[in-house]
């Protein structure tokens, strides 16, 4: 087994499959409010990104196994999908926000401490690790349910590794 | 002796939808459930559920156990529905069809239905380590109910064993309680779980060992920390133990089907090891070879609790068919949906495990 | 002892202030716990792990399923033996024991 191999079966979305989950890159260069990142590598009997999605970005599943299809024209990075996918799997980007080497993200989150709106948070990689310290621009729950969407700056070449945040 | 239309042993996810289908077709039911709270593993689920809108995906467990609780309470209100807690069925006896239970410690009784679903669920497997019966080391729904139902820290920091759905979820869910999760150990070169459960604890920071397993849990009275140790594709030990901290063993190496009612009512029994452990033989509408007798949920084989819900509405509506004269059209018509639904939860390569499982014991119908 | 309880949690809200405490005894010691919560939950909030030694070997054993089906954490509540503390409600005044062995089930006075 290769070590891409063995990361992947632990949970880890290697660089080879990151790259197809990627948007177009010029629409993600201008569209204002991010688009959406969904790493759900895995056929699992799933859908409801589909029915959170309010423009219908997020396609029909001819069938529940399906991995989500999207069409970024549509996407408005309102982030409902991202307090909605129960394996905390949709992350919405905004490389339009803040300086040229800047990026705003909306990550899921349902940990205690809860950040604020101005904290400085961790940042942390796929596998846990803080690779930055970002503030946090602001906090929503879109479905008051208790999962909330934290929007953090980061650094614009860090959008495809940090993946949550840690209160510290 | 207490007589009741259908009787359904269980009050899980299973048993809460055939008790809720067969008393919305006009039968009268008692649900029993040997918990002191309904609602079976469902009700410590704080995470959201997967599945399609039917299946409540989205939707965290336990809002999805106090939905069926509602439509329970609604069938009681009407006198349909009876529903008894705190109360082990503790035999079946097949010569009369009488079934014996006991309320608490104190009372013993009997009671003869007409029929019966057995949706008794499952308990947890155990692997042999040194120690292993040590306090400290304690199931992985234990260690549920302890933390999400009544709000009781299961330890400070806990080893999981197993990276199937039930030891990454709950890893996920002791972070949400507060308590640290030293690692998941698993013997397989990859998780057997959902692949977005696993990232979840992940970017958490929890490291899962692959090709692992535990050797020796330490401690003298109580655990106080583990030893796990590298294993080949042959499952030989390689490599030096390492030493973890820990003061909690979690076991979350699998689920086997409760079955000791079904032996005991006589019905054919197949060991299938895709369902994890020995099964009733059933056909299409849950029906086991006990003419009175049908099975769903976890008893029926090791499965997720959406479909267990399903396999409960579809043995609540072929009970309640039998009693009515005119009950196999009306099991053709509303099983179909049913059916279909199942289909769909149990498609892809996540499903094959099942389907091949569900092979095994699977009839047309029994004649 | 103060009670182990979670306070804060992203997702449930356990009004731990609403529940109705009451007292018993474990091994004479007192104790606190929430009525009709399982035995073992009090005991596991108070601290105590350990529930029975063993007959042969008296190896020391606690809580394990948690659904009764086990034998894991059997005790003597009330004089009697073998209870399943993890399924059977707590009642304000019990006498809870570590029960040692198989347990001596006395005839009723």
């Amino acid at each position: 087994m290769t070590n891409n191999e063995k990361l992947f079966n632990s949970g880890i979305l290697t660089k080879d499959k990151q790259e197809t989950l990627l948007p177009p890159q010029e629409l993600w260069e201008n569209r204002k409010n991010g688009l959406v990142v969904i790493e759900c590598p895995q056929q699992i009997p799933c859908n409801p990104c589909h029915d959170s999605c309010p423009t219908g970005a997020i396609l029909p599943f001819e069938n529940i196994i399906d991995t989500p299809r999207i069409d970024y024209e549509k996407c408005t990075g309102c982030a409902r999908c991202v307090a909605r996918c129960p394996g905390l799997a949709c992350f919405v980007v905004d490389l339009t926000w803040g300086e040229e080497d800047e990026a705003l993200m909306k990550l899921p989150h349902e940990m205690l401490p809860l950040p604020d709106k101005g904290d400085e948070v961790a940042c942390l990689n796929r596998m846990g690790e803080e690779v930055h310290r970002g503030k946090v621009i602001n906090v929503t729950e879109p479905w008051k349910d208790c999962t909330r969407v934290v929007h953090v700056s980061v650094p614009r070449d860090m959008v495809m590794e940090i993946r949550a945040v840690k209160v510290v | 002796m207490k007589r009741t239309d259908i009787l359904v042993v269980g009050g899980g996810p299973a048993g809460l939808s055939a008790a809720i289908e067969a008393a919305s077709l006009g039968a009268d039911v008692v649900l029993m459930d040997s918990d002191l709270k309904l609602g079976g593993q469902l009700i410590k689920q704080t995470h959201k559920f997967f599945g399609s809108r039917t299946e409540f995906a989205g939707t965290r467990g336990f809002e999805i156990a106090d939905i069926l609780f509602d439509e329970v309470e609604k069938y009681k209100q009407e006198g349909k529905l009876e529903v008894f807690s705190n109360t082990t069925v503790t035999g079946y006896y097949k010569e009369d069809g009488i079934v014996s239970y006991t309320i608490g410690e104190e009372t013993y009784d009997l009671m003869k239905p007409q029929k019966i679903v057995m949706a008794t669920g499952a308990q947890e497997k155990r692997i042999a380590f040194y120690n292993n019966d040590l306090p400290g080391v304690y199931g992985a729904g234990a260690v549920q109910t302890l933390m999400n139902v009544y709000g009781i820290p299961p330890g400070k920091k806990v080893l999981m064993i197993g990276a199937g759905n039930i030891g990454l979820i709950v890893s996920y869910q002791l972070m949400q309680a507060g308590v640290k999760v030293a690692g998941i150990v698993e013997a397989m070169p990859k998780i057997g779980g959902y692949w977005v459960h696993a990232a979840k604890v992940r970017r958490l920071g929890v490291p899962i060992y692959l090709q692992h397993t535990i050797t020796e849990a330490l401690g003298e009275k109580v655990i106080e920390g583990a030893t796990i140790q590298e294993i080949d594709n042959s499952f030989n030990l390689v490599g030096e133990p390492m030493k973890i901290d820990c003061d909690t063993i979690c076991m979350a190496i699998g689920l086997t089907p409760t079955c000791e009612l079904l032996w005991s009512a006589g019905c054919e029994m197949k060991f299938v090891p895709q369902l994890c452990g020995y099964v009733a033989r059933r056909d299409a509408m849950m029906r086991t070879s006990h003419p009175d007798i049908w099975v769903a949920g976890d008893a029926a084989g090791i499965e997720e609790a959406s479909a267990a819900m399903v396999e409960g509405r579809i043995a609540g509506l072929a009970a309640a068919a039998s009693l009515k004269p005119e009950g196999c059209q009306m099991l053709r018509e509303r099983s179909a949906d049913y059916l279909k639904r199942l289909e769909h939860l149990r498609a892809g390569d996540t499903g094959a495990k099942i389907r091949s499982g569900l092979e095994q014991v699977c009839c047309e119908c029994w004649g | 002892m103060t009670r182990k309880m979670i306070k804060d949690h992203p997702i449930l809200n356990f009004e731990h202030e609403k529940k109705k405490v009451v007292k018993f005894t474990f091994d004479g010691r007192e104790m606190e716990g929430v009525e009709g919560e399982p035995i073992a939950a009090a005991l596991h909030s108070n601290g105590v792990q350990i529930y029975r030694i063993t007959p042969k070997q008296e190896r020391t054993r606690g809580f394990f399923c948690a659904i009764g089906k086990c034998s894991s954490c059997f005790m003597v509540v009330n004089g009697v033996p073998n209870v399943r503390t993890c399924v059977t409600p707590l009642e304000a005044g019990m006498k809870v024991e570590t029960q040692t062995g198989m347990g001596i089930l006395k005839p009723e006075e």
